[in-house]
């Protein structure tokens, strides 16, 4: 142990339970501490991500060895480019949700604030953990974590959410056995656990049926965690009722990381070459782009704003997919390899955080979770509907936001493995982007409030949310566009050419 | 009948645990009630943690603790590993039950009923809010 | 009619009573055990947890709670996973963050390398009995509390 960095992957996710625990005992003796520690911890949690990505950056892949024990007899945790980059990402959607759940669950859950950040933080554990390790079996473990703390979170409000958290448990708990069975077949095969040792133990087997039946079993259990048509049919249910800052990490960061994990599995343990032995990246791209399609139609026909939303996530599902699925054809240009995928990680979780979190505010200040309730809302909460117009039109495409440059990127990625029926897809589907976010625009602004008539529209008055939910919604979308710069200057590039170079999916020297 | 004794009673600890994890998917998906939907994953979860444990086996091995007696005569043990994974497994199991009933509990007493035909409908007639 | 009462079958409640503080020492000795044959942590946890739920299932609820109060419950849970993750901590504290976590061999409980290591791992193993102790416990009381709430007002009402 040369520097004290590489004990932060561990302190990270230790922290996170310890304070899970402290909040639970300084929660239960004075109620307005539990968000205080949440958001010390949470921030503490982001500076030490900032330091990894700047050691992994410069110096090189961490390897820490838990306890001392060498691997493949220990468990490891490895931070490597996209391990850092993914961490990141969480802490700092997660930071942004904790500020804005300050005002919103005192109203939300008046009862339950010490449960909320309690679970909350484990789910914070979870994340992180699976973010962290480079053990197939520990990365199964915090699995479950975290799907466990999604379950009680999201059933938090009661009634509908109850079915719909039933409905999710059920359908996740399937999908991480299947995920533990994929395991099981790999431990047959080879006896070891660690995903570095797999990676060199596996690649003689390669044509064997039981690797084969354990990569599709994985997959398939990563899908269901992930929300890929068809297996989605959770995700509008689990939305429509839960809380506003848990959907907006439920969308952003959840099913992210799960996609993470499925990237993580087919990459580092399942090397590039068995990718190419199999058409599985061609029935993947398929599938993405019916995924992308479907979830669009959907969305169209929602008269619920996040049920809508909840759609148009399984859409962007779709298009990390399929960036993926694109990735081991792409081979030369500078949209090689993961580049446009984990471009997309990124933009969705900014994009799709705004969206929840501003819809959050329209149900904290009004009540509002019918679209066709929305007249007037433009004038009436300024700020915000201006939050979420600039997330809208950063989904729909429009230069130079976010949702532009990962779109143009996939699009030309498309181009580059001559799959022009893709480019096609993500065409039209910007297409129907439009369609369904136009019609909540033009509701906000266009129409006016009932009850009134045109010489009346000065007395309408400003109601704004209230500053410590509405600052999370401003940082999201400004953010948006200033990412959106950030990515066609190419400033976060290095980030992501070490992580095709890490895979061998860039160019040759 | 060789082909028969290869394929089918050599390898019976996997046509078990097949058919458990089959038995456990229909229950999940064809019982109507909420606490056999339950029960169905359980039993699902249980084929997993059988063919697990049922990886770690050797041919005349006793139980993997280490004594004196053992590293002399030289005895062979089971695979522990598994054992241990499947530790984490069930508590994992476990925990996943627990919320689920709780669920459940908490369903009745909103609706009235743990059937799930009759929570979609009257999930249906309260609409949105 | 004795429904304001509850039967009280004497059998159960002789023969619980004398099993309980059995069944609590057999759970300790599953826990300590652990690295030596089968048991460990979470199974002495649950075997403990057992012999409250036997002795709220021969008397009635009420009893088992004041006996194991919710802020005990609390406190416990706490206590044991605090040990769990603290003292994996203390191995990059007291080497100043040159070993890595979990590395219970350089604690300084003794001065033997691997008796350190043995000790850490038997502390571990009852942070975690206590932890699971408590949480089960808990989770007993929560899923039982709210039937016998009902029921309770259902006989009142019904009087």
């Amino acid at each position: 142990m040369i520097y004290f960095v590489e004990h932060f992957p561990v302190l990270v996710v230790v922290i996170s339970i310890l304070s899970a625990i402290t909040i639970l005992i300084a929660g239960w003796i004075h109620r307005k501490t539990a968000w205080f520690i949440s958001m010390a911890t949470l921030l503490g949690q982001f500076i030490a991500s900032l330091f990894i990505l700047r050691h992994v950056l410069t110096v090189g892949t961490i390897r820490y060895r838990l306890g001392g024990w060498v691997p493949p007899w220990g468990i490891e945790y490895v931070m490597d480019a996209l391990n850092a980059y993914i961490l990141v990402i969480l802490l700092f959607l997660a930071l942004v949700c904790v500020i804005y759940s300050k005002k919103n669950i005192e109203h939300e859950l008046p009862q339950k604030v010490v449960s909320f950040y309690t679970v909350y933080q484990l789910l914070i554990t979870g994340l992180c953990g699976i973010t962290v390790t480079g053990d197939i079996f520990n990365m199964y473990v915090f699995i479950e974590i975290t799907s466990l703390s999604a379950y009680t979170l999201i059933a938090s409000r009661g009634k509908i959410a109850l079915k719909a958290s039933f409905t999710y448990l059920v359908l996740g708990s399937i999908g991480a056995c299947f995920f533990l069975l994929g395991i099981g077949f790999l431990y047959a095969v080879t006896g070891s656990l660690n995903m570095h040792d797999l990676s060199i133990l596996l690649p003689p087997f390669y044509k064997n049926r039981v690797v084969m039946a354990g990569f599709a079993f994985i997959i398939v259990g990563l899908s269901i965690k992930m929300a890929l048509f068809p297996l989605h049919t959770w995700l509008p249910d689990a939305h429509a009722f839960a809380p506003a800052e848990i959907s907006a990490m439920l969308s952003g960061i959840i099913i992210e990381v799960s996609s993470y994990a499925f990237i993580r599995v087919a990459f580092s343990v399942f090397t590039v070459h068995f990718l190419k032995l199999l058409p599985i990246f061609d029935i993947l791209c398929w599938v993405a782009g019916v995924a992308i399609i479907a979830g669009s139609v959907l969305a169209i026909t929602q008269v619920n704003l996040k049920r809508m939303l909840a759609y148009s996530s399984v859409a962007n599902m779709g298009y990390i997919m399929l960036a993926v699925g694109l990735s081991t054809s792409v081979m030369e240009a500078p949209w090689n390899g993961l580049t446009p995928a984990l471009m997309h990680i990124l933009n969705h979780a900014l994009m799709k955080g705004c969206l929840f979190l501003a819809a959050g505010a329209f149900i904290y200040k009004a009540d509002l979770w019918l679209i066709k309730d929305f007249r007037g809302l433009g004038k009436r909460m300024p700020y915000t509907s201006a939050a979420f117009v600039l997330a809208a039109i950063s989904m729909i495409g429009v230069p130079p936001s976010v949702g532009f440059v990962s779109k143009l990127y996939i699009i030309l990625a498309a181009i580059e493995a001559k799959k022009i029926i893709f480019v096609a897809v993500l065409l039209l589907s910007s297409l129907l982007n439009l369609v369904y976010f136009w019609r909540v625009i033009e509701t906000m602004y266009m129409k006016r409030a009932e009850g009134g008539d045109p010489s009346h529209s000065t007395l309408i008055s400003k109601d704004e949310a209230p500053f410590w939910m509405l600052a999370p919604i401003l940082t999201l979308a400004s953010l948006c566009i200033v990412m959106g710069v950030l990515w066609l200057a190419k400033i976060p590039m290095p980030i992501l050419d070490q992580v095709n170079s890490l895979f061998g999916l860039s160019k040759m020297p | 009948m060789e082909w028969f004794v290869a394929k089918v009673f050599a390898k019976y600890n996997y046509w078990v645990f097949i058919i458990l994890m089959m038995i456990g998917l229909y229950g999940i998906i064809a019982k109507n009630n909420l606490i056999k939907k339950i029960i169905g994953l359980n039993i699902f979860q249980t084929a997993i943690f059988l063919y697990f444990i049922s990886l770690g086996a050797v041919k005349g091995g006793t139980a993997p603790i280490v004594s004196e007696e053992m590293i002399q005569k030289g005895y062979v043990y089971v695979n522990p590993l598994p054992h241990v994974l499947i530790l984490t497994a069930i508590v994992v199991s476990v925990a996943t039950t627990a919320v689920a009933l709780s669920l459940v509990i908490r369903m009745h007493h909103e609706y009235g009923s743990i059937e799930e035909s009759d929570i979609i409908e009257k999930s249906k007639d309260q609409g949105m809010t | 009619m004795k429904e304001s009462e509850k039967e009280r079958d004497v059998i159960i409640e002789t023969v619980s009573r004398v099993m309980v503080p059995f069944i609590q020492l057999f759970a300790l000795y599953v826990i300590i055990h652990g690295t030596g044959g089968p048991g460990g942590g979470f199974q002495g946890g649950v075997v403990f947890a057992s012999a409250f739920i036997l002795y709220v299932i021969a008397f009635d609820l009420s009893g088992g709670r004041g006996r194991f109060p919710e802020s005990a419950n609390t406190l416990l849970s706490s206590f044991g996973l605090y040990i769990y993750a603290g003292i994996g901590l203390l191995s990059i504290i007291f080497t100043s963050g040159a070993i890595q976590y979990l590395n219970y061999g350089f604690i300084p409980f003794t001065s033997h390398f691997e008796e350190n290591r043995a000790l850490g791992m038997d502390f571990v193993e009852m942070g975690i009995g206590i932890t699971v102790m408590a949480i089960i416990a808990s989770i007993f009381f929560d899923l039982a509390h709210k039937e016998e709430k009902d029921g309770e007002r259902g006989k009142e009402e019904s009087r």
